[in-house]
């Protein structure tokens, strides 16, 4: 199985080939490098996903990366049933984004350096999954990072899209500054990095606590939930959520690939790798399990009232990872998995049907001018209404088996999960209304856009459409591997799992209650669809009038909770006052600088007035010497006195 | 082991000759004399690499010793070598002086003959610093850098460059009187200059203490520590690239390899108990360099600035006091010579062509100079520590060393990392992003001699980056001996210790 090794080096090669040749001598050749290393990476894959299922799975060293003292750690590969999963979802996507950018990026300027971007991406994203210790998670957890921030930014010259880059980097630092103490913890804890003597040993270590300024903290807490700080930044949940809507001003395919389908579930991947840690820390599960429902009702709130088609897509994204955190906080890392895998499809496939409409639509995003475009681009419809489906639960397609399977763990797992599956439950009817929602404003109803517009609207060429066929094929049927029992299926997925992530016990919860979850998610599913056709094909003066009743509440989520205003006010604008006006302006050039140049102007100003007395005047040095005299004699005369 | 030649010596005298014999030449043969400066530096990188394939990774003991007498009336010797802890920067200064020569090549249009000399003379210095191993020989090296580094940036630097160059003599020379006071102070005691027996010597811990404030105060003016950093941002601001690169690469290290050939294993005791407050001072200079960079608009003052968090790191691991913490600030530094060395050349490179460093005349630049952004970035990335590239093994090894010796001051730290983003990134945002600037459109491309400074250093990057293990393995053995000295408090100087607490 040494092939393996290739699966995330083909990329890389791909990027260099391109970064150094792409602009000068393959110029719109440039996709070829990167689609065929792609493409490689897919079939080996696949391979190493046949292999595991036969039963074969593979932990190696590559070389000594860091070697300090009795700090050492390697570059190696860890290739077990959760990354062969993680592979298929990383390659498959990415192969298709690929293909689609072929024609959505056609006659870009940068046409070179995006897809080398997208193979360093690809490269860094199968880093991180394949690697066998915390370090080279963290390599590529920073690299995947990087790309999106290039990316994000590749339209440098618009201002929002550089923000946006910037911001996304410098939000994820901040739950990276978590992460990387969590792996210095976790190396000084256990001696090593490496994912199997780590996981091995935790449970020995599962009694002691740290005291940090008297507050006596469980070590094994203390550890998962800073980890878990870097799982928050890099999918996006709250309270670090801000970065994610901003990534849009990236181009739509990389929205497809890294800021739905693969990056940002890396903090779920993480978590479930994670899970001999997590699970031995109840309290770092419960924060797990309700920072995950609450962001996925948050996030879902949000949506309801946005324009901005690839907004709503991506609100929709915090909120299903939201599903995915909130199904490993109760233990259920494999639906959290399983739904991370069918969410890859029909999100990518949302994101990349918006992309066509963008394309349609001369890079429009706003869908109140949108609307009746069913007849102008009917694949682009019909494939993105499936994926909404799908995302909405409804029986049959891939996101129904995935969301059944965390909401029933998360009912069937008591205590704090009975109320998340009240959030996620909730949160279900809202995905449903927004999709819907997106749909009808976009497909159906008259054109709101100019004419112009209107007089480009055309079907994308095959090259995008072919992959959003493809996808298609995966929101509707990548669930069929994780059809539960009740069903009369067998949950090979789960099954497949296993091994890494084990199953969660229920004991007392009875068949009629797992029915009453599933109908209850397929009724609010119906019922938020039924509430879209209402307000935007039946009567579309209701949402009018509610947003003008409950303007309060509108305005509130227009705008997004205020989060990003209250981050100005409480980080960045105090940060840069301190600097320029403290540090900066006061500290340094007043206080430092005016001791600094102080010193010598003291020595100047003595030597100027020392040098009053060398005046050359004869009288003066007379009284000078006769007073020093006086004093001298006093001296003595005090001195023979005592 | 033998390689034929002397190799120490060749390397700190072939500059120096080279420099002298560059001042014979007619100051009209302005080509000759930049070829001839260029072939003296490549020919002492050459001739230095030895150091690199023949150094003995297995003992602490010095190498490529050469020992004669000097002044025999004091014991002062011609005595040189060699460990884990000075070779890699001897190394880097070799290397650093060719691009200083590449880089100054079109920049430097007056004094030719004169800039150049400095130049060579300062190499030779730098290099006759850190392969000291008689005080009084150092001193000599340390202050005979001095002289030429002041007169680059007080004669071929910006509009403010008396007062900066001035301001940088007068604070490092203040520094460096102390410590040839505790240089005498040394000799009387131990009626030697030599450093290696200087480091037998068991000092009263009174003593040590005030040794000790006497070499910190030269060499932390040198680093420079917080709050001694201010000449850094004038020098590093007026200096002409050539003179900001080598400031920022080799000259500040000085100060920290101080620390470690000089503070740690002659003065451990006080070392120790000063630990914490040095510790201290790192972390204000990690956290206050970073946050002044937020407010600078000048882009040379910025990196500068930036200096100061970096090194900060590098005073920090050293302080930690354990492996990961002196091996991550020693690699650390020679990543901080590498990474700013490099962003330094690339403010060079426009700024001879727009011969501006205000960051708002800049913006697309992107667009207009897409290679050069490519590699702007690069050091940018290896700048905030992006696992993969070189400033990521330093820090991650410094924060570990310092998580182990003091955890509050390892998240703090921590802290700076996601400063050293927000500036770093917001710099290039408003440098090669955006609209083009109009003052910076038709810009020419970077041409190719430009471009193989920065591929030079391009490449250590990467290669500390995922293979650090080349110039991790140098160190182990010194380091670990280092440490042994720290830390092995002997009972006799604890019964000193005891009896001078008594005695006062």
């Amino acid at each position: 199985m040494e092939y393996t090794v290739w699966i995330p080096f083909l990329p890389l090669i791909g990027f260099i080939i391109n970064i150094i040749f792409g602009k000068k001598i393959l110029r719109t050749q440039a996709h070829w490098p990167s689609t065929l290393a792609v493409f490689g990476s897919l079939v080996l894959s696949i391979m190493a996903l046949w292999d595991v299922i036969n039963g074969k799975t593979l932990n190696y060293d590559l070389y000594n990366w860091i070697i300090s003292d009795n700090f050492r750690v390697s570059v190696g590969f860890l290739v077990d049933q959760l990354t062969a999963v993680m592979l298929i979802v990383v390659t498959s996507v990415s192969f298709l984004v690929h293909v689609y950018s072929i024609g959505y990026m056609h006659g870009d300027s940068g046409y070179p350096r995006f897809f080398a971007y997208l193979s360093l991406f690809t490269f860094s994203m199968l880093m991180l999954v394949m690697a066998n210790n915390f370090l080279q998670l963290y390599f590529g957890w920073e690299a995947v990072g990087l790309c999106s921030y290039l990316l994000i930014g590749f339209w440098y010259e618009k201002r929002s899209a550089s923000d946006a880059g910037k911001k996304a980097f410098i939000v994820n630092r901040f739950g990276d500054f978590g992460f990387g103490l969590g792996v210095i913890i976790i190396f000084l804890t256990f001696g090593t990095l490496h994912y199997v003597p780590v996981f091995g040993r935790v449970e020995e270590i599962v009694t002691q606590s740290v005291n940090i300024y008297g507050l006596e903290i469980n070590l094994v807490t203390l550890i998962a939930l800073l980890l878990f700080c870097g799982a928050v930044g890099k999918s996006a949940q709250l309270p670090l959520h801000v970065w994610l809507p901003d990534a849009m001003e990236g181009p739509t395919p990389v929205s497809a690939l890294i800021h739905a389908a693969t990056m940002v579930t890396a903090g779920v991947f993480m978590v479930a790798r994670c899970s001999p840690i997590f699970d031995l820390s109840h309290t770092a599960m419960n924060v797990v399990a309700v920072v995950g429902g609450l962001t996925a009702l948050f996030a879902a709130t949000i949506a309801l009232v946005q324009n901005d088609i690839k907004r709503v897509i991506a609100y929709s994204t915090i909120s299903q990872l939201g599903y995915m955190f909130l199904a490993c906080g109760v233990g259920a890392y494999g639906a959290g998995i399983f739904h991370l895998y069918t969410h890859a499809y029909f999100k990518a496939l949302l994101f990349l049907c918006a992309g066509s409409v963008m394309h349609a639509m001369a890079g429009e995003l706003d869908m109140q001018k949108m609307g009746g475009l069913k007849k102008y681009m009917p694949i682009t419809y019909w494939t993105m209404l499936i994926a909404s489906l799908s995302i909405s639960g409804i029986p049959g397609l891939a996101g129904f088996f995935s969301k059944d399977e965390i909401l029933f763990s998360a009912y069937a797992a008591g205590g704090v999960g009975r109320f998340v599956w009240m959030l996620g439950t909730l949160a279900a009817l809202l995905t449903a209304f927004y999709s819907f929602r997106l749909i009808f404003l976009t497909f159906h109803g008259d054109f709101r856009g100019t004419e112009e517009q209107k007089h480009h609207l055309h079907e994308s060429p095959p090259v995008m459409t072919v992959p959003l066929l493809l996808l298609c094929i995966g929101a509707v049927a990548s669930g069929w591997v994780g059809i539960p029992k009740i069903l009369g299926g067998s949950n090979h997925f789960g099954e497949f799992l296993s091994p890494v992530l084990h199953h969660p016990h229920y004991e007392g919860v009875t068949h009629s209650e797992e029915w009453m979850t599933m109908g209850l998610s397929v009724f609010v599913g119906v019922t938020g669809i039924l509430v879209a056709i209402l307000f935007y094909i039946k009567n579309p003066s209701i949402p009018v009038r509610l947003a003008q009743s409950f303007s309060f509440i509108y305005r509130v989520l227009w705008n997004k909770y205020y989060v990003d205003e209250f981050y100005n006010l409480i980080v960045v604008r105090p940060v840069l006052f301190i600097a320029k006006s403290i540090i900066d302006a006061f500290t340094d050039r007043k206080i430092i600088e005016g001791i600094v140049n102080g010193l010598p102007a003291l020595v100047g100003w003595t030597g100027a007035q020392l040098r009053k007395t060398q005046n050359g005047i004869l009288q003066h040095y007379g009284i000078i010497m006769a007073t020093g005299l006086l004093f001298i004699l006093v001296f003595v005369l005090i001195r023979a006195i005592t | 082991m033998d390689v034929g030649y002397p190799v120490l010596s060749v390397v700190i005298f072939l500059p120096i000759i080279g420099g002298i014999l560059l001042a014979f030449i007619g100051r009209h043969l302005e080509s000759f004399i930049k070829w001839g400066a260029l072939l003296v530096s490549i020919l002492t990188f050459i001739l230095s690499l030895p150091l690199f394939t023949n150094f003995d990774k297995t003992t602490h003991l010095m190498q490529f010793v050469e020992r004669k007498d000097w002044i025999p009336q004091f014991g002062i010797q011609y005595y040189v070598g060699v460990d884990g802890i000075s070779v890699l920067f001897i190394l880097l200064s070799a290397l650093i002086t060719i691009l200083c020569v590449l880089i100054s090549w079109n920049s430097i249009k007056e004094k030719v003959k004169e800039f150049y000399i400095s130049l060579l003379l300062i190499e030779g210095a730098m290099i006759g610093v850190f392969a000291s191993l008689d005080f009084f020989l150092f001193y000599i090296f340390w202050e005979a850098m001095l002289i030429p580094m002041y007169l680059i940036i007080g004669v071929w630097g910006g509009p403010r460059r008396v007062y900066a160059a001035i301001k940088f003599f007068l604070y490092t020379l203040i520094g460096s009187v102390l410590m040839l006071v505790a240089i005498v102070y040394l000799y009387l005691k131990a009626d030697t200059f030599n450093i290696l027996e200087l480091h037998t010597l068991a000092l009263p811990y009174k003593t040590q203490i005030w040794l000790f404030w006497a070499l910190l105060a030269a060499f932390a003016v040198k680093v420079p520590m917080w709050p001694v950093h201010t000449w850094l941002p004038d020098a590093h601001t007026e200096a002409p690239t050539a003179g900001s690169v080598i400031l920022a690469a080799i000259l500040i290290k000085m100060g920290a390899y101080g620390f470690l050939r000089f503070m740690l294993p002659m003065l451990p005791e006080a070392t120790k108990s000063m630990a914490p407050f040095l510790i201290g001072l790192s972390v204000i200079a990690i956290i206050y360099g970073g946050i002044v960079c937020l407010a600078q608009n000048d882009l040379k003052r910025l990196i500068a600035y930036s200096s100061v968090s970096h090194m900060g790191f590098v005073t920090l691991g050293i302080f930690a006091l354990n492996p990961q913490g002196i091996e991550g600030g020693i690699l650390q530094m020679i990543n901080h010579g590498i990474v700013t060395g490099a962003l330094f050349l690339c403010v060079g490179i426009i700024y001879d062509r727009t011969h501006s460093r205000q960051i708002s005349d800049y913006g697309g630049l992107a667009s207009i100079m897409p290679v050069y952004a490519g590699f702007f970035m690069l050091f940018t990335l290896a700048s905030i520590g992006l696992p993969g590239l070189n400033g990521f093994i330093g820090e991650f090894l410094i924060i570990l060393g310092a998580f182990k010796a003091k955890k509050l001051t390892a998240v703090l730290a921590a802290t700076g990392i996601i400063i050293g983003a927000g500036y770093m990134l917001w710099l290039y945002q408003r440098i090669f992003f955006n609209e083009v600037n109009e003052k910076i459109r038709g810009l020419e491309p970077m041409q190719f001699k430009e471009a193989l400074t920065l591929i030079l250093l391009a490449i250590f990057v990467i290669w500390i980056g995922i293979y650090p293990n080349t110039f991790l393995s140098f160190m182990h053995v010194s380091v670990a001996h280092l440490l042994d000295k720290v830390h092995q408090a002997t009972p006799e100087t604890m019964v000193t210790i005891n009896s001078i607490r008594g005695g006062f």
